[in-house]
């Protein structure tokens, strides 16, 4: 287990760490964090519980509890990484665990913007790319240091030109990928809006 | 780019802004929320110092985590008991609108916004569950969120999002009898795969489509998102006016004839542009049951679970996780199949239609004896509607259970779990491993007329050989 958690914060620009190997397909929230861990009123206590059924099916052969991965911090991964449920609590416990960003073939679109929400970037590589850190990560660490700027991850033997969605890249870059206040700047419009809207007219019965 | 397709319609008229990285800036014109994405959203507004900005967009009810045997206060649960405690103080506090057990309008988030008259053609709505796709049933553009989202709707009512492209899922004919909105849906998932979806709004269309009743069309979009795209949508038309007339938060008098109007001129232009169109027919679809660990590895009753050989290469990984996961044999059929556990309920199949199919099934009839059957309608109006028809004694009857409105065995959040590898039959959305409480539990989707011929027999059947349907 990791050390005292600190959530990112400001202008994401360049991730440094090991790689974390998860491989599979359509990998799904309800495994990274089973449903009875929901039940919970802040994320806190989450990152003991990262993928508790599939780690308890593999009696601590999990990469996830392996000790040459203790330290890792970018995971990589196949396609289709996070469908199924919109529980932020999968990329709130993947944060808590350790994970900084995330490196896959594709990813489901909640869990995506869900990483942004919180600051993890989801890059994207070839299925091909992502073998060959795969196969690497089997035989030893891979460190990568990953810049967002250049969109480019490199290493001792391994370099690659990442992909990423070009409005998360710029709100990492700028730091506005804490939404919020960015929303809240345009609270004129948002009024503006509200008054245009044809149905909140003839809804007066809506509460 | 897709043009003069509702979604661009519904998604131009609300967009607010551009944002500085390209994303737009999209107003929600409602916004659900429930116990358990909320209570960390609710968190962040204090540590920000922030409000609710329009209290009276936000619409909240309780369905997650509520126990369907006993809901007396406290929850037997103590940590079920401290969500809804607080979701009750944050409705409190910031006067948003809550409708919780008891009311007469507490239920599955999806059931109940729908019924109360809240969903409406042409809104933007979201809600902290990834089913949220539902509401597209009635022309409006809907789509889950996680609880950083929800932080920024409640405080702004906008979102920050990216445009979807559409594509147009056009079902031609229609579907044949002992087949279902449910069966059309996962053959859809199957043809298209679970990740087809990333980056797409589906679109709904065609006669098989036009023919179905609003529920059969909520059933159709909520599996949306298990096809991987976050947002499913239908063109409104008499039916969806007709559902929503009457309701209790749906426009009368006057406002009624403005809202009729404007409703009647959202629709997809004859000649709109989509990103892509896919054609299938309805007719051809037979009643179908999922055999594996995605909604995607379904196969038609009298088929068999495929060979490896037989799937494309990208379908092999899980394949392989699944028939281990599962138990089954490449090349064995799903027919026959024994059944531990029957749960008829869900966002997806919990509503009064589909306990009337169900029950159709069942009058007259016995749970086999090897089975522990379930039923958990959608919503308190729900139950009170079977209860009025006499639905609820054709259940016991047959000897299953019959329990209060939530969630339950869907996602497993509260008692109702599988014990061990027990396989159940379930009109639900998810066959995830340990989707439905048991880490090894095993899960196959399909109909609720399906669960209930399962049922019966006590193993995956073929409900057309049912007589009384």
């Amino acid at each position: 287990m990791k050390s005292e958690f600190t959530p990112p914060i400001g202008k994401i620009s360049n991730i440094t760490g090991q790689c974390i190997s998860l491989i599979g397909n359509d990998i799904d929230t309800d495994r990274i964090i089973p449903a009875r861990f929901l039940k919970c009123v802040n994320f806190n206590s989450l990152s003991e519980s990262v993928f508790e059924d599939d780690r308890k099916t593999l009696k601590g052969k999990h990469p996830f509890d392996l000790k040459e991965n203790k330290n890792a911090s970018i995971l990589v991964v196949n396609s289709n990484f996070g469908c199924g449920s919109s529980r932020e609590h999968a990329p709130q416990a993947l944060m808590r665990w350790g994970i900084k960003a995330i490196i896959g073939e594709s990813f489901a679109d909640i869990f995506y913007s869900n990483c942004i929400a919180i600051g993890i970037p989801c890059f994207t590589l070839p299925k091909k790319s992502i073998e060959e850190i795969q196969n690497y990560c089997d035989k030893q660490s891979l460190f990568l240091e990953i810049d967002l700027k250049n969109s480019l991850a490199e290493s001792k033997d391994l370099n690659f030109n990442l992909e990423i969605k070009e409005s998360s890249r710029k709100m990492f870059l700028s730091g506005e990928w804490d939404a919020t206040s960015t929303l809240l700047d345009n609270e004129n419009l948002i009024e503006k809006k509200f008054n245009q809207l044809p149905y909140i007219k003839f809804n007066t019965n809506f509460l | 780019m897709s043009q003069d397709t509702l979604f661009d319609k519904v998604w131009d008229l609300h967009k607010v802004s551009s944002l500085p990285g390209g994303s737009d800036q999209i107003f929600i014109g409602l916004h659900l929320i429930h116990e358990v994405t909320s209570p960390q959203a609710f968190g962040a507004l204090k540590d920000k110092n922030l409000k609710v900005k329009f209290p009276d967009r936000t619409v909240a009810t309780v369905d997650h985590i509520v126990p369907t045997d006993n809901q007396s206060r406290p929850f037997k649960d103590n940590l079920a008991e401290k969500m809804i405690e607080t979701l009750e103080k944050n409705c409190l506090e910031h006067k948003i609108r809550f409708f919780n057990i008891g009311s007469g309008n507490q239920g599955i988030v999806h059931v109940v916004a729908p019924e109360l008259g809240l969903t409406q053609p042409g809104m933007t709505i979201a809600c902290g569950d990834s089913h949220t796709s539902t509401h597209g049933a009635f022309g409006s553009i809907a789509f889950g969120i996680g609880t950083s989202q929800v932080r920024d709707v409640l405080a702004s009512q906008t979102l920050a999002i990216n445009k979807l492209k559409v594509r147009q899922i056009w079902c031609d004919n229609k579907l044949s009898k002992g087949v279902y909105a449910k069966d059309l849906v996962l053959h859809i998932i199957n043809k298209l795969g679970v990740k087809a979806g990333v980056g797409f709004a589906y679109e709904f269309a065609g006669p098989a489509i036009h023919e179905l009743s609003m529920e059969e069309r909520m059933t159709i979009c909520n599996m949306s998102i298990e096809g991987g795209a976050r947002c499913g949508y239908i063109n409104p038309d008499e039916k969806t006016f007709s559902y929503i007339k009457n309701k209790l938060c749906a426009p009368k008098n006057e406002h009624w004839d403005k809202a009729l109007r404007w409703w009647k001129s959202l629709k997809s232009d004859e000649n709109s542009i989509y990103d892509d169109v896919i054609k299938l027919d309805a007719s051809k679809v037979e009643p179908t049951v999922t055999w594996g660990i995605t909604p995607g590895q379904s196969i038609s009753i009298n088929q068999q679970i495929p060979l490896l050989d037989e799937l494309s290469p990208n379908d092999k990984l899980v394949a392989k996780e699944a028939y281990e996961y599962m138990s089954f044999k490449p090349g064995q059929l799903i027919k026959d199949t024994p059944i531990d556990v029957c749960f008829i309920g869900s966002c997806t199949n919990g509503r009064i239609s589909d306990l009337r199919v169900a029950a159709k099934v069942l009058k007259g009839k016995k749970v086999s004896k090897n089975v522990k059957a379930f039923a958990v309608p959608g919503s308190e109006k729900v139950a009170t509607e079977a209860k009025q028809e006499g639905i609820d004694q054709i259940f016991k009857n047959a000897g299953f259970q019959w329990r209060e409105p939530g969630c339950s065995m869907c996602l497993a959040m509260n008692s109702d779990k599988l014990i061990g590898n027990q396989i159940s039959a379930s009109s639900s959305n998810r066959n995830f491993k340990g989707r439905q409480g048991s880490p090894n539990g095993r899960t196959l989707l399909m109909s609720p007329a399906m669960v209930a011929a399962a049922a019966i027999n006590g193993k995956v059947s073929d409900v057309r050989e049912f007589n009384n349907l």
